[in-house]
């Protein structure tokens, strides 16, 4: 399918040079993973509020459209007749220009992920040190919303905020180097193919405990519940984005969910073996790949939101404790163990 | 090589543009009417009092500080991860005795307080 609108292309419209060729090529491409990623984010915010709804023992949205299947919509549609208030106090260009810098990383860290074994925009070497360093840039859109928008609120849920993030950064790439060891690859496609061969040789099972510090830095990263101190609305109202409203407001939401998707792409392909099947036989190997990964990753998602529903929130001195005295020895002593293991048992590289 | 990474850059551009398409969005249908109050930053119905960007406490800088000190421990980690198997078991103790003074270093903060949010 892929190969045939290729073809179609360059044959039918070779009369143009050849970048320009390329280049709508790739940009069909990138519009092809991008509009089912809005639409996954848009629903994910209606699966969120529909499971929470369950979870609490209520319904949740089912007014708009049958079952509430178009409520995301209309409040898409909502947000943009929402007027866009820019504080008068405010540094104009920075306030417009963080929300720019929350959700650019937050999309183009989708560009190097491995959907299946051949369904890849850019099969680069470095490709998780690209996401790594795509996700730490969300804090600058955080940090540079809080300070331009020159209010006690936003600015103190910004540095809790932006000080939250970088902390549990640290444990979550110690996490890294630990699959980095076992997998000795920084290519999210090496990755996920050393992994195959059924569920037991899924890095969860070996590296279990970065397992858990990685899901756990990566709801912290996301600032979503329990660690939302950041927007804590009993506290600080909503944190860095309370001055934004309209569609100023609608990115920073966006580019929250299509963090947490990320998120739980990412762990899918470290941790639970990207597309590969449950097991490596018959009646599990006939479903496509694609629907492996997009499984998981919807398993690990709906995580993020029995979270959102189960736990109170944490203190934020317990935040920080969590994340520099628990998770970064945890992790510490694991690469060690790792090494350990690797040398001088007959295991070698485990999995 | 590179033009592996070219679908990247068009894909950075992407992002940033649909963000901008969204605030253009908003800014062409929203109305727009300014009031005085409306533009002056919340603060729960006061009238806001001193300047936003007061003093903070001290302690964001020292993690902040910290935070720089262990991501460089691990841009150092990354390619040393991969390469383990070259760089064999001298690779590895070097790492961890690399590791090791930093640790000490870690326990040092620890002791002092320096993790301690009260």
């Amino acid at each position: 399918m892929v190969d045939w609108l290729h073809n179609w292309l360059f044959s039918t419209f070779d009369f143009f040079p050849e970048w320009v060729l390329v280049f709508t090529w790739t940009l069909w491409k990138i519009i092809a993973i991008v509009a089912p990623l809005m639409v996954a984010v848009a629903y994910f915010t209606y699966a969120e509020r529909k499971l929470i709804g369950y979870m609490q023992d209520r319904v949740g949205p089912n007014r708009v459209g049958p079952k509430g299947w178009l409520q995301p919509i209309a409040d898409a549609v909502k947000l943009m007749f929402k007027e866009i208030i820019i504080p008068s106090k405010s540094n104009k260009y920075l306030f417009l220009g963080a929300p720019l810098l929350s959700i650019g990383p937050a999309l183009a860290a989708w560009a190097v992920m491995p959907f299946t074994d051949t369904l890849v925009l850019a099969n680069i070497d470095a490709s998780l040190l690209f996401v790594l360093a795509l996700t730490s840039m969300g804090v600058y859109g955080i940090i540079i919303a809080g300070w331009a928008s020159n209010s006690k609120y936003a600015f103190l849920g910004a540095m809790r905020s932006a000080a939250q993030i970088i902390s549990y950064e640290i444990a979550m790439g110690f996490a890294l180097v630990g699959v980095l060891m076992v997998a000795g690859s920084l290519n999210l496609r090496e990755i996920v193919l050393a992994q195959a061969g059924g569920f037991w040789h899924w890095y969860w099972l070996p590296l279990f405990p970065l397992f858990v510090v990685y899901f756990i830095s990566g709801v912290a990263e996301t600032n979503r519940a329990p660690f939302d101190v950041a927007e804590g609305e009993s506290e600080i109202v909503a944190g860095f984005h309370v001055e934004y409203s309209g569609m100023t407001f609608a990115v920073f939401f966006l580019a929250e969910y299509a963090n947490m998707i990320l998120i739980a792409a990412l762990t899918t392909l470290l941790f639970l073996g990207g597309w590969q099947p449950l097991f490596d036989f018959a009646p599990f190997t006939i479903i496509p790949a694609f629907f492996w990964f997009a499984g998981k990753t919807a398993c690990v998602a709906f995580l993020f939101l029995w979270f959102r529903a189960t736990f109170p929130r944490y203190r934020y001195d317990q935040i920080m404790r969590l994340g520099w005295k628990i998770l970064i020895p945890v992790t510490l002593v694991w690469i060690a163990v790792i090494g350990i293991v690797r040398f001088y048992t007959p295991f070698g590289f485990m999995g | 090589m590179l033009a592996n990474y070219f679908p990247i850059l068009i894909f950075i551009g992407i992002g940033l543009f649909v963000g901008v398409a969204f605030i253009g969005i908003g800014l062409a249908l929203a109305p727009n009417r300014p009031d005085d109050q409306k533009l002056s930053p919340y603060e729960c119905g006061f009238e806001a009092f001193e300047d936003a960007r007061s003093k903070f406490d001290v302690r964001f800088y020292l993690v902040a500080i910290l935070f720089i000190i262990f991501d460089l421990e691990i841009a150092f980690l990354f390619p040393w991860a991969i390469v383990l198997d070259e760089v064999g078991l001298f690779g590895f103790w070097a790492m961890v005795l690399f590791l090791g003074v930093l640790v000490i270093g870690f326990i040092y903060e620890w002791m002092n307080g320096a993790l301690e949010w009260d």
